[in-house]
C-alpha cells in the first residue's frame, strides 16, 4: 500500500512539474502549480514513508520493462523510508522558500523550467531510493544529476555559475561511470535486480568502486571539489536540497551496497574511517578559511559527510571484529547524522539564502549587524549553527554523541583494532567539533553582530514571512529531534538492523542497551533548556518596571569608531588558520603601510581548494595534453571524417571475410 | 516473382553505377529517386506470403518519401541555391567508376561467402546491399558539394534498408516507420545545413566547413590571452 502512495506522490511531482513548464509564460502560475503539487506530493510521501518506518514493513513491486536488463522493480524498506522522510520533509520548506526567493527573477528567467527541474529532482531522488533494479537505479541517478545540473545553471548569465555547473557535470558523470561498472560486476550472474546480485569473491573491489562512485556524489575528500563550486552557484533553496538531501543519496548508495556485500573485512572499516577523518578535518579547515557564506557551508557539508563516514567506518569495524555495540552505535550515529545534517544544513542554507537575498551579497566581510535588523533569520541561523557544531540541546549533538559512544566503546573494549579506531575517531571528532565552533563563531560574529560593513547591509529587514516560516519548520525540527533523540534513535532501529545484517530483535536489544546514556544526556539538555528559559524569565522580571537605556559600547576613549575597525572574518580566524597553513596554503596579497603617516594599505587573502589546484588541475591538464596528440584527426573536413568510417568498414569486411 | 526481384536488384546496382559516373546534380537526384522507387517495390515482391496491410503501408511510405518527397525537396533546393549544376569531385567520374567495379567485385565475393540463408534464389541481393552501402559512403567522401552528400547518405540508407528487407522480415512496423522518420529528419537537417553553408560561404562545398575549425581556434586563443589565470 505504502509503495502505491509513494508512486502516486512521484506521479503528482512529475505532473505538476510538467504543468508548470506548460504555463511558464506566467511566472506566478508556474510557481503556484509546481509548489502546490510538490507540497501535496511531499505530504503524501511523508505519510507513506512514516508508515513504512514505524511498521518496519517491506513492500515490493515489479513491472516488466522493455529495456535490456531493466525491470521496473521498486521496493521500500526501513532504509529507503528514512531517506524518503528526510527528502520529503526537507522539500516542504525548500519549496516554500523558493516562492519568494525566485520571485525577483521572474521577469528575467524561466521560472517554469526552474520549478520543473525542482520537481524532477525531488521525484528522481525518491526513485533512486525506491529502485530495486540497477538500470532503473542508474536512470533515476542520472535524472537526479541532470536535473540538479540544470538548477545549478539557473543563473546562467554569471560565468561562475557556468563553470561551476560544468565542474559538477563532469564530477557527477565520473561517479556515474564507476557506478555502472559496480552494477555490471554485481549483476554478472545475469540479472540486474538488486535481490539477485552476487558478490562472487570480489567484494573488496566492489567496495572500492562503491566508495568512489557514491563518494563522489556524497563529497568525500578528494572528490568533494564540486561541492564548494556548485552549492554557492545554485539558488539557495536548491543548495539546501542538494546539500541536505542529494549528497545523502551517495550515503544511501553506500549503505545499500554494504547490504549486498556480505560480511565486511576490517580494512573496509579502516578505509572509511580514514576517509571520514580526512573529509571531516579538511572540510572544516577549508570552511574556516572561506569568505563566502554558501561556500563555507558547502565545505561544512564535506565535514559532516566525513562524520557520517566515520560512524559508518566504526560500524563496519565493529561488525568485522564482532562487536555488536560498536556496530549499532556507529551505524546508528551515521544514519542519525544523515537525518540531522539534512535538517540543520537545510536550515543554514535557507537562512544564508534569506541573508543573501535581502542584502544582495554572500561576502561575510560586507555584512554585519544583521542580528538587530533581521532578528528571525539571525536566531534561526544561530539554531542551525549550534546544531552543526554538535552542541546540546540540538540534534547535531545527539548523533555526534552516538559516534563518540561508538569510539568510547571501542577504546575501552578488549579488541586491539577497535581500540585504536575508537581513539582515532574520538580525537578527530573532538578536533572537528572544536574547529566547527570556531568557524560558526566567526560567521555569526561577523555577519550578525557588530555594525554593518557596507551600505547594503545597513538598510535591511527580515525576509518575507514565507521564508521565515520555512526556516522555522526546519529550526523546530532541529530542536525537536534534539530533545527527543532517544525516541528518534528507537525509530531508526529497523534501519540499523538492515545495515548491520542483524535480526531486528537482537538489534533492538543492542541499540537499547548501547544508547542508554542518551536518556541521561537528553534529560540534562532538557534541564539546560529549562535553565535558559528560567534565566530569560528572571531577566524580564527583574527589568520590569525599570528604565532600560541603551548606550554605545566602550570604545577605548576613541570617540568615532567606524565599522571598518571591526574584526574581519579572516583576521578573526587567523590564529587557527595560521596553525594549519601547511594544509590550507592561504595566499596573501599585501600592501604594507608605508612611511610615518601611511595613507593606503591593504591585505587580501584567498584560499583555493588544494585538491583542485594540486590534484585535479594537473591531471586534467595532462589529459588534455595527452589527447592533444590526436588533435590532427579533428581537422574539420567532413569528407575525411566519413572516409574514416568507410576505411574502418572496408578493413573490417576484408579482415572478417578472408 | 523471383525474376522481378532480381530485376529490381539489378536496377539498384545500375543506379549505383550511374550515380558514380554522372556529372550532373540534377541527374543524380533523378537516379536516387528511381533507386528509392525500386526499393519501395522490393518488400512487396520479396515476401512470398503475399500482400499484407503492413507491407502495403511501408511500401507506400517508402515510395512516397524516398521516391517523391525527398527528391522534390532536393530539386527545389537545387533551384533555389545559387550554384552550378555540375558536380565537383575529389575523385573524378572515371576513377569512381573503376573503383565502383572493384567494389562490386569484392561485394560479389562477400555475397558468395555470406549467402542468404533461406532464399537461395536471390544471389545478387547481398552483393547489391554491400555495393550500395559502400557506394553511398564513397559518394559522401569524394563529392565536394554538400548536396551530393545528402544523396550519398540516401544511397547508404537505401542499402541498409534493402538489407533489412531481405534479412529481417519479422521486424515490427514501428521500427521500420521509425527508421523512415530518421531518414526524413536526417535529410531535413542536412538540407538546412546546406542552406546555411551556402549562405555563409557562397558555395555548397562541404570542405569549406573546415574553416570553422580555425575560427574556433582563433576564438580560443583570444579568450586565453584575455584571461591570464
Amino acid at each position: 500500500m505504502s509503495l502505491e502512495i509513494l508512486l502516486a506522490a512521484i506521479a503528482v511531482l512529475l505532473l505538476s512539474g510538467v504543468a508548470s513548464l506548460i504555463v511558464r509564460r506566467s511566472p506566478g502560475a508556474a510557481t503556484f502549480v509546481a509548489v502546490s503539487g510538490a507540497l501535496l506530493a511531499c505530504l503524501m510521501g511523508l505519510v507513506a514513508a512514516v508508515i513504512v518506518l514505524s511498521g518496519g514493513g517491506y513492500d515490493y513491486l515489479e513491472w516488466a520493462w522493455s529495456i535490456p536488463g531493466g525491470s521496473f522493480a521498486l521496493g521500500v524498506d526501513a532504509l529507503s523510508a528514512v531517506f524518503l522522510i528526510i527528502l520529503f520533509f526537507v522539500s516542504i520548506p525548500v519549496c516554500l522558500f523558493g516562492v519568494p526567493y525566485l520571485r525577483t527573477y521572474g521577469s528575467r528567467q524561466n521560472l517554469g523550467a526552474a520549478w520543473f527541474f525542482t520537481c524532477l529532482l525531488i521525484a528522481s531522488m525518491a526513485m533512486v531510493v525506491l529502485a530495486r533494479n540497477a538500470v532503473l537505479f542508474l536512470v533515476s541517478w542520472e535524472l537526479m544529476s541532470v536535473s540538479s545540473f540544470f538548477l545549478v545553471t539557473f543563473e546562467k548569465g554569471k560565468p561562475e555559475a557556468r563553470s561551476a555547473s560544468l565542474i559538477y557535470l563532469v564530477a557527477a558523470h565520473i561517479g556515474a561511470a564507476l557506478l555502472l561498472v559496480l552494477f555490471l560486476l554485481l549483476g554478472r550472474d545475469g540479472s540486474l535486480d538488486f535481490d539477485q546480485f552476487s558478490v562472487a569473491g570480489n567484494a573488496g573491489l566492489l567496495f572500492i568502486l562503491c566508495l568512489l562512485g557514491f563518494g563522489s556524489k556524497a563529497g568525500f575528500v578528494p572528490m568533494h571539489v564540486w561541492l564548494p563550486e556548485a552549492h554557492p552557484a545554485a539558488p539557495s533553496h536548491i543548495s539546501a536540497l542538494m546539500s541536505g538531501v542529494m549528497i545523502k543519496m551517495g550515503i544511501y548508495g553506500i549503505f545499500r551496497t554494504i547490504t549486498f556485500l556480505g560480511n565486511p573485512q576490517p580494512w573496509w572499516g579502516w578505509l572509511l574511517l580514514g576517509i571520514g577523518v580526512t573529509s571531516g578535518t579538511l572540510g572544516v579547515l577549508f570552511a574556516l578559511a572561506q569568505h563566502d557564506v554558501k561556500r563555507l557551508l558547502a565545505y561544512h557539508s564535506v565535514e559532516n559527510i566525513g562524520i557520517i563516514a566515520m560512524g559508518l567506518g566504526l560500524g563496519l569495524l565493529g561488525l568485522s571484529y564482532g562487536s555488536l555495540p560498536i556496530a549499532v552505535l556507529g551505524f546508528g550515529g551515521a544514519i542519525f547524522h544523515v537525518v540531522n545534517h539534512a535538517l540543520f544544513k537545510g536550515l543554514l542554507f535557507l537562512s544564508a539564502g534569506a541573508m543573501a537575498h535581502t542584502t544582495g551579497t554572500r561576502e561575510m566581510d560586507k555584512l554585519g549587524g544583521l542580528l538587530k535588523r533581521m532578528p528571525w533569520t539571525a536566531s534561526l541561523f544561530l539554531v542551525g549553527s549550534v546544531a552543526i557544531c554538535g552542541l546540546p540541546p540540538l540534534n547535531g549533538f545527539a548523533s555526534e554523541f552516538l559516534v563518540y559512544m561508538a569510539g568510547l566503546y571501542g577504546s575501552t573494549g578488549t579488541i586491539g583494532g577497535t581500540a585504536v579506531a575508537g581513539l582515532v575517531g574520538m580525537s578527530s571528532l573532538a578536533l572537528i567539533g572544536g574547529l566547527a565552533i570556531a568557524c560558526f563563531t566567526k560567521v555569526f560574529g561577523v555577519v550578525f553582530l557588530g555594525e554593518p560593513r557596507s551600505v547594503n547591509a545597513g538598510d535591511v529587514h527580515d525576509a518575507s514571512p514565507t521564508m521565515t516560516v520555512s526556516m522555522m519548520i526546519l529550526g523546530a525540527a532541529c530542536l525537536a529531534v534534539g530533545l527527543l533523540a532517544p525516541f528518534a534513535v528507537k525509530a531508526l532501529i529497523p534501519v540499523i538492523a538492515i545495515i548491520a545484517h542483524t535480526p531486528l530483535g537482537i538489534a533492538r536489544e543492542a541499540v537499547t542497551r548501547a544508547t542508554a546514556p542518551l536518556y541521561t544526556v537528553t534529560s540534562v539538555s532538557l534541564i539546560l533548556v529549562g535553565v535558559i528559559l528560567a534565566a530569560v524569565l528572571l531577566r524580564s522580571m527583574l527589568l520590569r518596571g525599570r528604565i532600560v537605556r541603551t548606550a554605545g559600547t566602550w570604545d577605548c576613549g576613541y570617540a568615532a569608531p567606524s565599522a571598518r575597525m571591526q574584526y574581519t572574518a579572516p583576521s578573526f580566524v587567523l590564529p587557527i588558520t595560521g596553525l594549519f597553513n601547511r594544509v590550507l596554503k592561504t595566499r596573501r596579497h599585501r600592501e604594507r603601510p608605508d612611511g610615518l603617516f601611511p595613507t593606503a594599505a591593504a591585505i587580501e587573502t584567498h584560499t583555493p581548494d588544494i585538491f583542485q589546484e594540486r590534484l585535479f588541475r594537473p591531471i586534467l591538464a595532462g589529459t588534455e595534453r595527452l589527447l592533444g596528440v590526436f588533435r590532427w584527426l579533428q581537422h574539420g573536413n567532413v569528407h575525411i571524417y566519413v572516409l574514416y568510417i568507410l576505411i574502418t568498414l572496408l578493413v573490417l569486411m576484408f579482415w572478417k571475410m578472408r | 516473382m523471383q525474376e522481378a526481384v532480381n530485376a529490381i536488384v539489378a536496377l539498384m546496382i545500375l543506379a549505383n553505377f550511374l550515380l558514380l559516373g554522372t556529372g550532373s546534380l540534377r541527374a543524380a537526384i533523378r537516379i536516387v529517386a528511381i533507386q528509392g522507387l525500386a526499393l519501395g517495390l522490393l518488400p512487396l515482391l520479396v515476401h512470398e506470403k503475399g500482400l499484407t496491410l503492413r507491407l502495403a503501408i511501408i511500401a507506400v511510405l517508402v515510395i512516397l518519401l524516398k521516391g517523391i518527397i525527398i527528391p522534390r525537396v532536393l530539386m527545389k533546393g537545387l533551384r533555389e541555391l545559387n550554384t552550378g549544376r555540375g558536380i565537383t569531385y575529389y575523385v573524378g567520374p572515371v576513377a569512381s567508376l573503376l573503383i565502383g567495379i572493384l567494389v562490386m567485385g569484392s561485394s560479389l565475393w562477400w555475397g558468395y561467402l555470406l549467402p542468404l540463408p533461406d532464399q537461395p534464389g536471390y544471389r545478387l541481393a547481398i552483393p547489391m546491399v554491400f555495393f550500395t552501402i559502400i557506394s553511398g559512403l564513397f559518394l559522401i567522401v569524394t563529392r565536394r558539394q554538400a548536396l551530393m552528400q545528402i544523396i550519398g547518405y540516401l544511397v547508404l540508407e537505401n542499402g541498409i534498408y534493402a538489407f533489412g528487407v531481405f534479412f529481417a522480415q519479422s521486424e515490427s512496423m514501428l521500427i521500420e516507420i521509425g527508421i523512415l522518420l530518421d531518414v526524413f529528419v536526417g535529410v531535413f537537417i542536412m538540407g538546412v545545413m546546406v542552406f546555411h553553408i551556402s549562405r555563409e560561404f557562397d558555395s555548397i562545398e562541404a570542405g569549406q566547413l573546415s574553416t570553422l575549425k580555425d575560427w574556433f581556434r582563433e576564438r580560443r586563443k583570444s579568450t586565453e590571452t584575455e584571461s591570464p589565470s
